[in-house]
């Protein structure tokens, strides 16, 4: 590695207001492992391959940048699902606010009640994933994460979870810095879906570790937004397990900066991995600026994995997709799929991927595909020939253009619940 | 109903005249057929006058009932009655035919001040215009014009033409790639709209629809002019000899 110890001052900067909390034995080891692991790659810098279209700077900032609280009188996302509620204010659980957490098929705790336990399962997936997410590629924000993370929930499914767990992330404070680190286990067979919505704080570092066991299902969907100055990083780090289910969708909009990273690995033969996003960004409200990075890596025979990631950026909006399928040589029968696509609704907007597919195997179906472009004119005129306002016809093909991503939402509540975000959206930002 | 006086149109891209002083006037209740050779302007002349963007009006006007067309978004001409048929239809992908439908149905309705459509109403009117036009439940739902065949795409034009209920009715070209039994399906349709209010302007190669859709009046079109206007006997005069004598005799 080059030079580490020119990296060490930001570092140092950036982590002297944070304490590590106390937990048990094991766990204060999983948090100096991480601690040890920051040092040794430092802050992510933009010169780094994977931060080339990012600037990582106000995430390494020794002080969250101050970012205004956004009021809406708007219902907030998954508000008609009938869900259990847990509750973070500014990063920290809020217990008033969120549901009792007992339900049936499945066991909820706060992470540090977790972590203080000297005999607990969460030993054999806290800080796990995320090390093993850190090859090829380091993602130190990760590491910062597991180090310093206060609070948090764990989730054991055991059967069918009776309801979503619904993650709710208030920010009330203009200047909170929140680091939550989560860990789900999926017994084998078991199935769990987890929701997570709002902005969370003025800078928000979040982990999630997912473990699937064999025939296990997890389910995914968040609804990032509508703050415009918050920023984020957060991460996914899946282990799939034979003929397990993997879904994730992450809906965002606004936000002057966001960076979300999932890193799945599909270890046991038959498993299916689809992740998905759709983002809106208007920078004439607020900069935008997202960034996706996704790495599915196939490690087992006769796998299945998706990426569909589309983005629709207006007035300046900037988009990052960056995605990686790696086939080991031994997962044979593998079949990937990978998609991102940008709309430009102006000339001001930009998008930047870097697709990659890295196969060691030969007897595998993986296709990608990229593509950036505007409004379909001809098709813009057929609609309003026949009386679409522009509006309205530029709204259609908007939807007709995410459908794919969206479609990949199993659930049709949950589907409805985020077509009414975009379509709130979509009527909040007309050309 | 449809006045069009002195037209002179250009592209936006290129300086390059198409229309050079189109004259035309379509009374309601009547039917206007326009022939002439390829490149004469005939789509050039239905896409000014629905509002397609790449054209400069550099002379004349085009109202409907005293309006100026010209002044208006295509969506404003739409609700004031303007429907045209495209001569190639757009496949619009992720866009189902039904949604399509029912939004410019409301549209239109709202933009006329006019009650907009309940669901149940509106699948109740498609289908029966659909049975009409053969059009199944199927290609209703599919996305607007993909993967149907040109006969598909020109009988899904008129049903569109039959919800819309508009005042001018242009059709472009509407049986190129027809057979004869499609060519008859859509000119009763056509017919099933014919009304003392209702002007048409079909523009045509051939004789073959004008048979079905019988014109008042007849105009060939050529270099971007009308050059010549009569009865219906003057397209079975270009079906029997083609344009050569009638531009010859007016050259
Ligand atoms: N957008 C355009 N770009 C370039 N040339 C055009 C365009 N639209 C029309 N033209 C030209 O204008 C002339 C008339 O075309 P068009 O109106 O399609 O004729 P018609 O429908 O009578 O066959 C042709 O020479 C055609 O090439
Ligand atoms: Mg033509």
């Amino acid at each position: 590695m080059a030079n580490p110890a020119a990296k060490l001052d930001p570092l140092a900067a950036r982590i002297a207001g944070l304490s590590t909390p106390d937990g048990a034995g094991w766990a204060n080891e999983v948090r100096g492992d991480a601690l040890s692991r920051l040092s040794a790659m430092g802050l992510p810098r933009k010169r780094d391959e994977y931060w080339k279209y990012s600037d990582p700077t106000t995430l390494n900032q020794p002080e969250a940048p101050r970012a205004g609280l956004f009021v809406t009188d708007e219902a907030m996302p998954f508000s008609d699902v009938d869900r259990l509620k847990i509750v973070f204010v500014d990063g920290v659980f809020d217990a008033d606010a969120s549901d009792d957490l007992s339900l049936e098929g499945v066991e909820v705790e706060r992470l540090s009640d977790a972590l203080a336990r000297d005999i607990h399962w969460a030993r054999d997936l806290f800080g796990v994933l995320e090390t093993r997410g850190q090859t090829p590629v380091e993602r130190p924000l990760a590491a910062l994460n597991t180090a310093f993370a206060t609070d948090g929930v764990v989730i054991r499914a055991t059967g069918k979870a009776a309801k979503p767990i619904s993650l709710i992330y208030l920010h009330k404070s203009e200047t909170s810095d929140a680091i939550l680190h989560h860990l789900v286990k999926v017994e084998e067979g078991a199935s769990v879906t987890v929701l997570e919505n709002g902005p969370a704080a003025a800078r928000f570092s979040k982990c999630m570790e997912v473990e699937v066991a064999d025939g296990g299902q997890f389910h995914h969907v968040r609804a990032q937004g509508r703050d415009h100055e918050r920023r984020a990083s957060t991460h996914m780090f899946a282990r799939l397990g034979a003929g397990s289910v993997y879904k994730s969708f992450t809906l965002t909009v606004n936000g002057v900066l966001t960076r979300n990273e999932q890193v799945v690995e599909i270890t046991g033969d038959n498993a299916v991995a689809h992740i998905a996003g759709a983002a809106l960004g208007d920078a004439a409200s607020g900069a935008f600026h997202h960034d996706d990075t996704v790495f599915v890596t196939h490690d087992a025979v006769d796998c299945e994995s998706r990426q569909v990631f589309k983005k629709v950026l207006r007035n300046g909006a900037e988009g990052v997709f960056q995605g990686k399928i790696i086939v080991k040589p031994h997962a044979q029968k593998t079949d990937g799929y990978q998609l991102s696509q940008a709309l430009l609704l102006d000339e001001d907007s930009s998008f930047q991927a870097k697709p990659e597919l890295e196969i060691y195997a030969d007897d595998v179906q993986c296709s990608h595909g990229s593509t950036t472009g505007a409004i379909d004119e001809e098709a813009l005129f057929y609609l309003r020939s026949r009386g679409v306002s522009h509006g309205e016809a530029t709204d259609l093909l908007v939807l007709a253009f995410l459908a794919e991503a969206i479609d990949e939402i199993e659930d049709e509540t949950l589907r409805e619940d985020i077509l009414t975000r975009l379509q709130g959206w979509l009527d909040r930002h007309r050309g | 109903m449809l006045e069009i006086k002195n037209l002179h149109v250009s592209l936006e891209e290129e300086d390059k005249q198409i229309l050079k002083g189109v004259d035309l006037t379509v009374e309601a209740g009547k039917v206007h057929a326009i022939m002439g050779p390829n490149g004469s302007g005939k789509s050039t002349l239905s896409y000014v006058l629905s509002g397609r963007d790449g054209y400069v009006v550099t002379e004349g006007e085009a109202t409907l009932n005293g309006e100026d067309l010209l002044e208006m978004e295509p969506e404003e001409r739409a609700a004031a009655g303007v429907f045209l048929a495209f001569q190639y239809p757009v496949e619009i992908p992720g866009v189902g035919n039904m949604t399509f439908l029912r939004t410019a149905v409301n549209a239109q309705r709202k933009a006329r001040g006019e009650e907009e459509m309940s669901a149940a109403e509106f699948l109740k009117v498609i289908r029966e215009k659909a049975k009409d036009l053969k059009i199944d439940a199927d290609m209703l739902k599919r996305p607007v014009n993909v993967g149907f065949s040109g006969g598909e795409k020109k009988r899904n034009e008129i049903l569109q033409m039959a919800m819309l209920e508009p005042k001018m009715c242009i059709l472009d070209e509407t049986d190129s790639g027809l057979d004869v039994d499609a060519m008859k399906l859509v000119a009763e349709g056509v017919n099933a709209l014919r009304d003392e209010g209702r002007g048409f302007l079909v523009i045509t190669h051939y004789q073959r629809l004008l048979d079905h859709i019988k014109p008042d009046v007849v105009h060939i079109m050529a270099n971007g002019r009308i050059v010549k206007t009569g009865g219906p006997e003057l397209a079975l005069e270009v079906e029997q000899n083609g344009y050569a004598d009638i531009l010859a005799e007016v050259a």
